[in-house]
């Protein structure tokens, strides 16, 4: 198994070493593609291998991974609807990390965006949807990004590891939504399952015409592509990156690293933020422990496959949905456990990471990975 | 769990077919080649909630002509939306159990909309006249059999503290609290069951913690209601406790400390159900039983149970069969002192007043929040 990973991933990166001229005037954008896509081919190698160690026929294996995530028109509809939310919690990893910090507490600005989203449209009980809805994306988004704001200021005036605490508050956040949802804002009549009130049929935000996949996909494509804008194309991004970079060369070119940072992190726990408010208006209907479905634990293997890149997000975003659309025929037709598809997640990831290596070293590949 | 290899061709050929057989919409009697979707929220080996349910599935592929296809760890979210339609649209299933409590609403309710010639049966009791026609909800009284785990538990305790770890004081849960130590006080007038609560269906850390807990305090039977009751039987029995099961048949993890246990008869119901469809019969949308129904049973009494409980046990058991003999007899104050249920009332299974149940009965040693 480990041979024929080697030799994809060999074969892969000494193709454009074959073509330096074209390298030279593309060579950045070819590594972000040919790396990455050496590394899933390697992956699914590398499983495809573990597979056949159950006796099952890997060429099976990768007909019904492709059939369940992109065969059908049914299967790019499921794929899109897992991907939608990964968008978004993915660009509460991918925009910190371009200030050098790793947050990995999106699952709780998730919760919160939620909350907050869910009460703004039970606090107007009788305003026209539109208006509910308004107030449940800038509910979600401010609910979602104060609580990685502070996380940022813990990390800014107290010096606390940010990873850390974006991850406790993890917790912080499903207990207040345990505890409210089972205590002030339970709806008397979820007896078994305790919920709040919904937030009503009409103030539900629907589809997208013409397919069957809710609007948090548009959203989380508007706010990828504004990250990037954000990231690569403005003063405010360039500061963000060189504060990244040398945060005492910020400082000195006087930079406010700490406007930076509590500004990044307002922005990302808005993403995360606003993907609760899209389960909720789009999905759920009601806040319940049904949102910690882990969308902002896998948000960070997508930020971090999209090597933090924003644009990147999304191609990552849908091969993940993909993954976790197919999973499920994995079950079915090969009778593999649900937890194959961690374990696919699991080597892509390390696939992934080792790759990071290889950037701006091809042509020195033989014997690494 | 294998069913082979498909063709490729035939899995195309499998939608098409599918499109036109809900368009003449045959849904009176199952063909020969129908297909029967499983879903569960957690691993159908979990010797609790998923497993009994994957029993009863198991039992259907008994029966000839019926292909049963199954998913496990599917989330409450709108991935068992799609895992839904997967199953219609990729197996040709035409006969679907989501489980799990939390797939019923929003979810299984807009597939059920959505695929109105279809069928779908969930496990809750939670369909009410507002929700579709070929959607169903059937539950059982399991608080039956706790009761007549709680006489074994009354007779089997030297001390006279039982133990019971809970998930969360909601109605199902309080119900088979008070029901087990009712049926232990009619054994033992002086036990006493201490009772903890872990805050979810499924805490394994949070069990473990609170099963040496109680054994540390004195108690000496154990039972459980969460959705995985393995972690607290084998560690009760580690300890040298005694333990009452609940869901599935855990005696073979703790053969020597396993009395008996309160168990779910799908693998009665579910091919009940399937004869009822194929015979045209119309199942009730509201489907409950108890132990006369054969929706639940009682786990076969472990050695070390005594004679005297033995015969006791079955003695109430076999009113359970033959009368409707009620576990809520007035008058029964809760564990602060109030009459919850007046003298001279009997609440029947049936009484909806017991699904709102709020109270923990006097003998119970916690509270409900």
């Amino acid at each position: 198994m480990t041979t024929d990973t080697a030799d994809s991933v060999e074969a892969a990166a000494i193709a454009p070493a074959a073509d330096a001229g074209f390298l030279q005037r593309h060579g950045q954008v070819i590594e972000y593609i040919l790396i990455p896509g050496a590394a899933l081919a390697g992956a699914l190698v590398v499983f495809g291998g573990f597979v056949a160690l159950f006796g099952k026929n890997p060429l099976d294996l990768y007909f019904y991974m492709y059939y369940g995530a992109f065969g059908t028109w049914f299967s790019w509809q499921n794929t899109l609807t897992r991907a939608a939310p990964l968008i978004l919690t993915a660009l509460c990893t991918a925009l910190p990390a371009q200030l050098g910090m790793v947050i990995i507490g999106g699952e709780g600005a998730l919760l919160i965006g939620a909350l907050a989203a869910t009460s703004a449209a039970l606090a107007l009980p009788s305003a026209p949807p539109l208006v509910v809805q308004c107030a449940m994306v800038l509910a979600g988004i401010t609910g979602g990004g104060l609580w990685i704001m502070l996380a940022g200021g813990l990390r800014q005036f107290r010096g606390v590891n940010e990873t850390i605490s974006s991850l406790l508050l993890v917790y912080i956040a499903l207990a207040i939504l345990n505890h409210l949802v089972e205590g002030p804002m339970r709806d008397p009549l979820s007896l078994n399952k305790p919920s709040t009130r919904e937030i009503g049929a009409a103030n539900m935000i629907g589809t997208i015409p013409g397919m069957d996949v809710h609007w948090g996909l548009v959203f989380g494509l508007v706010a990828a592509v504004a990250s990037y804008v954000l990231i690569y194309h403005t003063t405010f991004g360039f500061a963000a990156r060189v504060a990244g970079g040398n945060i005492r060369a910020a400082r000195i070119v006087g930079l406010s690293v700490g406007r930076l940072i509590l500004t990044v992190c307002f922005l990302a726990g808005g993403a995360a933020g606003l993907a609760g408010m899209i389960e909720v208006a789009a999905v759920q209907g009601r806040t319940n422990a049904n949102l910690a479905a882990g969308y902002g634990f896998t948000g960070i293997l997508v930020a971090f496959l999209a090597r933090q890149n924003p644009l990147a997000v999304i191609p990552v975003a849908i091969l993940l949905g993909g993954i976790s659309a197919s999973g499920g025929l994995l079950q079915r037709r090969l009778g593999l456990p649900d937890a194959s598809v961690l374990v696919l997640q699991g080597i892509i990831f390390v696939f992934v990471l080792a790759s990071d290596a290889l950037y701006g070293r091809i042509g020195f590949l033989k014997g690494k990975v | 769990m294998d069913f082979g290899r498909i063709s490729r061709r035939h899995l195309l050929q499998g939608g098409a077919a599918l499109t036109l057989g809900t368009a003449f919409g045959a849904r009176t009697a199952l063909a020969a080649d129908t297909t029967i979707g499983f879903i569960y929220v957690g691993s159908r080996d979990d010797y609790g909630y998923n497993q009994a349910h994957a029993q009863g599935a198991a039992a259907l592929k008994k029966l000839p002509g019926l292909k049963v296809v199954e998913e496990e760890k599917v989330p409450e979210t709108d991935a068992v939306e799609k895992t839904i339609e997967s199953m219609i649209n990729l197996d040709g299933a035409s006969l679907l159990f989501p489980t799990s409590f939390g797939y019923y609403n929003p979810h299984m309710v807009k597939m059920a909309n959505k695929y109105p010639k279809l069928h779908f049966e969930h496990c809750g009791g939670l369909w009410t006249d507002k929700d579709p026609k070929n959607a169903g909800s059937y539950f059982g009284y399991i608080d039956e059999a706790q009761y007549i785990s709680g006489i074994i538990a009354g007779y089997s305790t030297k001390s006279g503290k039982l133990g019971f770890v809970a998930a969360k004081p909601i109605p199902q849960v309080l119900r088979n609290i008070n029901a087990f130590t009712l049926g232990a006080r009619l054994a033992n007038p002086k036990a006493t069951t201490q009772v903890i609560f872990t805050g979810d269906w499924s805490m394994p850390v949070k069990e473990a913690e609170a099963t040496n807990s109680l054994i540390d305090q004195g108690v000496d039977v154990l039972t459980c209601h969460v959705d995985g009751p393995k972690t607290m039987v084998e560690n009760a029995a580690r300890r040298g406790a005694m333990v009452c099961g609940y869901h599935v048949n855990q005696s073979p993890l703790a053969p020597k400390a396993y009395l008996t246990g309160a168990e779910w008869n799908w693998e009665a119901l579910y091919p009940k159900f399937v004869k009822m469809i194929a015979a045209g019969e119309t199942i009730p949308n509201f489907y409950r039983g108890g132990l006369k129904d054969e929706i639940v049973k009682v786990s076969p009494y472990g050695e070390a149970v005594s004679e005297e409980a033995r015969k006791h046990a079955d003695d109430v058991k076999s009113k359970f069969m033959s009368t409707d003999y009620a576990i809520f007899k007035g008058p029964i104050s809760d564990n602060k002192g109030k009459i919850v249920i007046a003298g001279g009332t009997d609440r029947g299974q049936k009484d909806p007043e017991l699904e709102k149940m709020d109270y923990l009965v006097d003998g119970v040693i916690g509270a409900t929040s």
